[in-house]
């Protein structure tokens, strides 16, 4: 997909039949009949992963940086599963994990399992910030 | 950073420095003087964009500091510029004391028609999130779609309840301007991070929480200034990358609007939000103060300005099923809010809803819903419970499901992992296709991810946010203005007055005051001889179109009591009535110039009524009520008595009329501009005052002394 610029947004407007859910269901096949058919689950009503690097391209056009790379973190953790989602952010509260491996561990883990690679180093970023901080013991 | 070195950085000084400051524009930025950026803040030559860039290399202790030089009246004026979305918008709290599912889709249902572009909900008994989440949403898509919705309650299962479709934004991510505070709230920078960043990953709308006072309540402010611990919250939240915040001093606002300057911190705290690029729900949340005259100055640089969300949760709904405690404003305080909007022509993001339409939508919330509830097989509405919520304005009025029965249905939701595709299938497969379209387009939305960008709402099917409907103030004729047809919807609010209000109203005395009088029109008045005789004067209205005074008395009794009062002290009454005046001065002047005495009473239909004498000047009176609405019966059986002491000559004492201070102008002058104007249609300066016989036909009609 091309680069997506300020005029392309609303993308709902723009691209309904190149925008698709995570099993790639495209925004105009998203319809009532193909609800009450039971052709549409919960899954193909999230965003994907085109998408949100589709908006973080339009957030950067309009001088957004952080909030482009909040969506391009995001976008790593589109087919991360819900469990891991919920485990990484308890580790990630204070005085949950006591030790730098504990943090490290999670981190290798989204970068290999999920190739959440900007994830991957902004847990090992926090992993070292509660050291100096003494959240964590080592 | 803020004289701060980096190895003695705190977590939250680190993630500033790691995300928020742009080192580039830094070293720029940081060289202009807090003088220099303050001005050019309220210039409305420098376009938001430049001050926008040079936010990013600003430290908190510098934006603190320039927005601290701004007085009150250039925060808002900044604001108004500086806020990322033209278009102003509003947000509703929609709960109830009994976590009732019916009656919060009703509610949900009436909030939108009245405009909100936001629902929020919470719970008394915390379980009941899910039936809570399904209630507003099915209520929020009735009549339109997208007002986005959210439910809030604990974070993860927050995010659980968003990625099963019932919510469509989250706006409970808190952060904190000590590090201490940060984690007895549980959390640090990059947990709150990860969130917003996982929220993104669900097509979850997100903005943070953050507000002065906050710190302080928990007990860690650190003897900073509390603007600069907001100044931190800020620089992390653009830092974390999430679109907006919710600030403004939400829960810490009553704290802080204790301390002097308190208010103008608030909106110095909301400056430096939209400063930093951020969209704001500039607070006005939690009732900061009990004084009505505090809720409406507080308000009002909002409500002028413009904000992406003026409330960040006006309760829609009464005070007390407000779960969230009172907000600034409730459902009491809906129509007060609704007539400021019309005061100023401010957009506030709300339109008046006319009752049969609010009755409309409710009927329609609550049938989707018990027709979800079926379907789903999670309770069965019975007929009386759904019509006692349709017309109840709060829940000490319902007769509805019991709290037990509330959360049967919530953990059934949860339990059974039901999501919005089935709420969507049940409303289609009993008919309520509109609300099952409404809430799919709504669903929708986090396909596309389109209203992630900053300050996005919907508008009239459209997502519009700051990048499509970016804020362009520079200059009057610039900026968000009323169009003429949102102008129209704006001065629409209920009950305003007219002339066929006023004339349908003294209709409804017409026939009761039939019954009392008959005005027996005779010839012209001739000059009269005799030395005791008083002439009242009665106005061209005066008891053929108006029948009652804005005191609330019969026309029939204040005649009666004039003429019992003058003849009771030995006077003879002689009621003339006039034509060619409706004034009260000319009214009594007139008489007295036809009275034998020289001594005559004038009087106008809506109560008014003066003495004269015909030697005096036309404003020179002997005595006046000028206070109609507070003028008695009493009063005027005294004026009567007055008026033939005067004609006997005698010594009188003038009678006061005693007034407690009311504002009499701004309770009747609209009415009073109204009755005078039907007085002067019936003025004819030609036509020469006619004698009038009035009969008194009841006997039981006495006038109580």
């Amino acid at each position: 997909m091309k680069k997506a610029a300020l005029t392309d947004y609303p993308l709902s407007e723009t691209r309904p039949k190149n925008i698709s859910g995570p099993r790639g269901l495209s925004l105009d096949k998203i319809t009532l009949d193909a609800i009450a058919g039971g052709d549409i689950e919960i899954e193909d009503l999230r965003i994907s992963r085109e998408a949100l690097l589709a908006q973080a391209e339009i957030a950067r056009a309009a001088g957004r940086e952080t909030l482009a790379l909040n969506f391009e973190r995001g976008a790593e953790l589109i087919d991360v599963p819900q469990e891991v989602i919920m485990q990484t952010y308890e580790m990630l509260r204070p005085g949950r994990v006591h030790s730098c491996e504990s943090l490290a561990k999670q981190a290798e883990l989204l970068r290999e399992e999920y190739g959440a690679k900007i994830i991957a180093d902004f847990v090992d970023r926090a992993a070292e910030i509660y050291r100096q901080r003494g959240l964590l013991d080592r | 950073m803020d004289g701060v070195l980096a190895h003695d950085f705190d977590m939250i000084d680190a993630f500033i420095a790691d995300h928020h400051l742009d080192v580039a524009i830094a070293e720029e930025a940081m060289a202009m003087s807090s003088d220099t950026l303050a001005r050019m803040l309220v210039d409305m030559h420098v376009p938001r964009a430049d001050l926008v860039r040079l936010a990013h290399g600003l430290t908190p202790a510098k934006l603190a500091d320039v927005v601290s030089r701004l007085n009150a009246l250039e925060l808002a004026f900044a604001y108004a510029k500086m806020r990322p979305r033209k278009t102003p918008g509003n947000q509703a709290h929609v709960t109830n004391a009994k976590d009732d599912p019916l009656q919060l889709a009703a509610d949900a249902a009436v909030a939108v028609g009245l405009g909100f572009d936001e629902l929020e909900t919470t719970m008394r008994v915390s379980r009941n999130a899910w039936s809570n989440a399904l209630a507003c949403v099915v209520g929020s898509v009735v009549g339109r779609w997208g007002a986005l919705f959210q439910c809030s309650s604990e974070e993860a299962e927050e995010l659980r309840i968003g990625m099963a479709g019932f919510t469509s934004y989250a706006e409970t991510v808190s952060v904190y301007g000590t590090e201490r505070s940060f984690t007895d709230g549980d959390d640090t920078p990059w947990s709150k991070a990860f969130l917003v960043a996982a929220y993104a990953s669900r097509g979850i709308k997100a903005r943070c929480t953050s507000g002065a006072g906050s710190e302080l309540l928990m007990g860690f402010h650190e003897a900073k200034s509390l603007l600069y611990l907001e100044a931190r919250c800020l620089c992390l939240q653009r830092g974390m990358g999430v679109q907006g915040t919710q600030n403004g001093g939400i829960d810490g606002a009553p704290l802080t609007a204790t301390i002097a300057g308190g208010m103008r911190e608030m909106m110095a705290e909301n400056l430096l939000a939209v400063w930093l690029d951020l969209e704001c729900a500039s607070g006005n949340d939690a009732r900061a103060t009990e004084s009505e005259i505090r809720v409406g100055a507080k308000i009002m640089p909002y409500l002028i300005a413009g904000s992406d969300f003026i409330c960040s949760g006006f309760g829609s709904i009464p005070a007390y099923d407000n779960s969230f405690n009172a907000s600034l404003f409730n459902a009491e305080e809906l129509e007060d809010y609704l007539v400021l909007q019309r005061d100023f022509e401010a957009d506030g993001g709300l339109t008046p809803l006319a009752e049969t339409t609010a009755l409309e939508l409710r009927t329609r919330a609550v049938e989707a819903l018990s027709a979800v509830l079926e379907e789903l097989e999670l309770a069965h509405p019975t007929p009386e419970m759904k019509a006692s919520v349709i017309v109840a304005s709060g829940s000490r009025e319902t007769n509805t499901f019991s709290a037990g029965e509330s959360t049967r249905i919530s953990e059934s939701i949860e339990q059974r992992g039901l999501t919005v595709v089935d709420v969507i299938r049940a409303l289609a497969k009993r008919g309520f296709d509109t609300e099952a379209q409404n809430l799919l387009n709504l669903v929708k939305l986090r396909v596309t991810g389109d209203y992630l960008q900053t300050s996005a709402i919907v508008r009239n099917d459209r997502v519009i946010s700051a990048i499509n409907d970016a804020n362009d103030y520079a200059g009057p004729g610039t900026g968000y203005r009323l169009t003429e047809t949102r102008r129209d919807e704006i001065i629409g609010i209920r009950d305003t007055l007219g002339q066929s209000e006023v004339l349908s109203a003294q209709a409804r005395h017409k026939k009761a005051e039939a019954k009392r009088i008959v005005y027996l029109e005779a010839d012209v008045a001739g000059q009269g001889s005799d030395t005791i005789e008083v002439v009242i004067g009665i106005s061209p209205a005066f008891g053929l179109q108006l029948f009652q005074t804005t005191g609330g008395h019969n026309l029939s009794e204040v005649l009666k009591c004039l003429i019992d009062g003058v003849e009771t002290t030995g006077g003879i009454a002689r009621v003339v009535r006039m034509h060619h005046t409706a004034d009260t001065s000319f009214l009594g002047l007139s008489a007295a110039q036809l009275s034998g005495s020289g001594i005559g009473i004038g009087i106008q239909a809506k109560g008014t009524a003066v003495i004269h004498s015909s030697d005096r000047l036309p404003h020179n009176n002997l005595e006046l009520f000028s206070n109609a609405p507070i003028t008695t019966l009493e009063h005027y059986r005294e004026m009567g008595r007055n008026a033939a002491l005067y004609a006997h000559k005698q010594q009188v004492d003038p009678i006061l009329v005693p007034t407690q201070g009311e504002a009499l102008g701004a309770r009747f002058h609209a009415q009073v501009a109204l009755i005078h104007a039907i007085e002067t249609g019936l003025v004819d300066p030609a036509r020469a005052p006619e004698g009038v016989m009035p009969k008194f036909l009841d006997n039981t009609n006495r006038v109580s002394p």
